[in-house]
């Protein structure tokens, strides 16, 4: 029982209401993809179901358990979690910072040894950065940074994983790439929640999309169910048409 | 980068904290050997070792035990504990200008002090001003932990020291406007300046518990500073418990540095320099820098001292005006040198 299981969850903040009544399940061989604008909670979902933020109401289990009540470090050998990158604060090497993904499995860096090593060395070879490794981080292009991020996710072999725009500002090759990389870990028995903007992308590569708009989960299905342009119309305010997974978009009239 | 500098830098890494030791160790000996009365090699160790064998010139081990040698460990001491205090808050605070000066700690402790200086307090028991500086320092780290418990930003926390420096500093100007007599504002100033001349095992021996236990939390929870590389949120995403972190190291750093500001007033910028040249030989991790950081900024301040007490001038060096002369440049330095990507 490695599922994630968040049940009428809802997050305030003062007076707004983030994250409205949302319920969804994220279960390993799934590749999730979260849809939605600027501002429909998104993040707080993530957050919330995490533990991370404060739930007003509902419940959010992480392999039976509630996620705020868990450890930091119990929490994450169940799920690894991929925030928006954020710049490092140290020019560390590239292999530091992967080894950072076994924290909770109490590595040490410069220290690194059995199983802690190996599994960084799989999470290089998976993502590629074998010749990189030994380089400082800030020498690496953004492309690269985002690999190495998804390197030190994969690192902490959780059996999930969620990821906030982990293609945010990469360039389409090295988008195909990250996506690539999750949907081999979905492949490998994984389940990926990844917050997404390309829909195209989202539609090509996820099992299922979840639709947020104004804090409420509005649909939560295959591509082929949910993937209309009513709804793009609907969450996004752009007229759009549908052929199967391929869509068009347009401003709205 | 290939495999031959590779290999060498890891000796590099493997080697630095013991030949860092062993340097503090012949930089302490080196202080007992040098000062107004020229002591040469065998005096010297006869006086160290008078203790287990009979031998050796009673006057020689007054200077020896007395004077130079405790004066040298308090340098090393003070040295250390804001090294170690510097690295960890660096590592915490994600930023190479933190220093205990930055959290107010050093500024609330010396306030403190600087209360039980005006008030004659220090005629009651000559142990009331280190105390006093202790209690400051962990009244400053009390309210830093509170602001830590209710998960405050980081930036917040650097406000709060920012404040709390900035009220200590306008009470201190405050008590010294209105000293009663020059004789009590010149102890103020001289304590204010920082400085180890005169200090004894006694002294030393009531700011080593804080110090020891302020260095053991700071040392314990040094791998937790790794992870905060990552940024508060991933470095929780990989399974680190952040108020526990931020309390830990605020406490931790508190306790040293009320010791060190107990034992020699205020000395700063040490805290600063020494992860800054450290860092580069531990490949940049916050937790590998913290024991080479405290040697290296223990070493330093035993050399300053050493330097203090030859420069011949008619009022000594203060320790702490020495170490702002050479150390506030090197921060502008550091300060320049920063990339606007850090930020």
């Amino acid at each position: 029982m490695t599922d994630m299981v968040v049940k009428n969850l809802t997050v305030k903040a003062k007076a707004a209401t983030l994250v409205d009544d949302a319920s969804f399940r994220l279960a390993p061989k799934e590749f999730v993809a979260v849809l939605g604008p600027n501002g429909a909670g998104k993040t707080s979902l993530l957050r919330a179901s995490l533990g991370l933020e404060l739930i007003s109401s509902g419940s959010a289990l992480l392999g039976g358990d509630e996620t705020w009540g868990l450890s930091p470090a119990v929490r994450a050998r169940r799920i690894a979690y991929l925030p928006q990158i954020r710049p490092l604060a140290w020019p560390n090497t590239v292999r530091d910072v992967i080894a950072l993904g076994r924290f909770a499995h109490g590595a040490a860096l410069g220290r690194l040894v059995g199983p802690d090593a190996e599994a960084v060395d799989r999470a290089i070879a998976a993502c590629d950065l074998s010749q990189l490794q030994h380089r400082a981080v800030d020498t690496l292009s953004g492309g690269e940074l985002a690999r190495m991020h998804c390197a030190r996710a994969f690192a902490a072999e959780a059996p999930l994983l969620i990821a906030d725009e982990p293609i945010a500002a990469l360039d389409p090759r090295h988008q195909f790439r990250i996506l690539d990389l999750i949907a081999d870990f979905v492949k490998k028995g994984g389940g990926a929640l990844v917050v997404l903007h390309d829909v195209n992308l989202a539609a090509r590569y996820a099992t299922r999309l979840i639709w947020m708009n104004k804090g409420q989960i509005i649909a939560d299905g295959p591509p082929s169910e949910t993937l209309t342009a009513e709804r793009l119309s609907e969450v996004y305010g752009v007229r759009a048409t549908v052929d199967g997974t391929k869509v068009e978009m347009d401003r709205p009239v | 980068m290939n495999q031959a500098s590779r290999d060498f830098e890891q000796l590099i890494v493997k080697w630095l904290t013991p030949a860092l030791a062993v340097l503090c160790v012949v930089a302490i000996f080196v202080a007992c050997l040098l000062g107004s009365t020229p002591l040469p090699l065998d005096r010297v160790f006869a006086a160290f070792f008078a203790v287990l064998i009979d031998g050796g010139d009673v006057g020689d081990q007054l200077v020896v035990w007395s004077i130079r040698l405790p004066r040298a460990l308090a340098a090393f001491l003070v040295g250390a504990a804001l090294g170690l205090s510097g690295a960890a808050l660096q590592g915490l605070l994600r930023n190479p200008l933190a220093e205990p000066g930055v959290l107010g700690v050093s500024a609330t402790a010396s306030l403190a002090a600087t209360f039980s200086l005006y008030y004659g307090l220090v005629s009651i028991s000559p142990w009331v001003m280190p105390v006093a500086a202790i209690l400051g320092a962990l009244a400053a780290t009390a309210l830093l932990a509170v602001a830590a418990i209710r998960r405050l930003s980081v930036v917040t926390l650097i406000l709060i020291g920012v404040g709390l420096s900035s009220f200590s500093g306008a009470v201190m100007s405050l008590l010294m406007n209105l000293a009663p007599n020059p004789f009590s504002l010149s102890d103020m100033v001289s304590w204010m300046l920082g400085s180890v001349a005169n200090r004894s095992f006694n002294e030393i021996i009531l700011a080593l518990p804080f110090l020891v236990i302020g260095s053991a939390v700071l040392l314990a929870t040094g791998r937790g500073l790794s992870a905060l590389t990552l940024g508060e949120e991933a470095a929780s995403g990989v399974g680190l418990d952040l108020t526990r972190q931020r309390i830990a190291t605020v406490l931790g750093a508190g306790l040293a540095t009320g010791a060190s500001v107990a034992l020699a007033g205020v000395i700063g910028f040490v805290g600063i320099v020494a992860p800054h040249l450290v860092r580069p030989f531990v490949k940049h991790d916050p937790a590998r820098s913290l024991v080479p950081s405290a040697l290296l900024a223990g070493l330093i301040l035993v050399i300053a001292d050493i330097g203090v007490r030859l420069i011949p001038t008619d009022n000594e060096l203060k320790l702490g005006v020495v170490a702002s002369l050479i150390g506030a440049p090197v921060f502008v330095w550091i300060a320049m040198q920063r990339r606007s990507l850090h930020d």
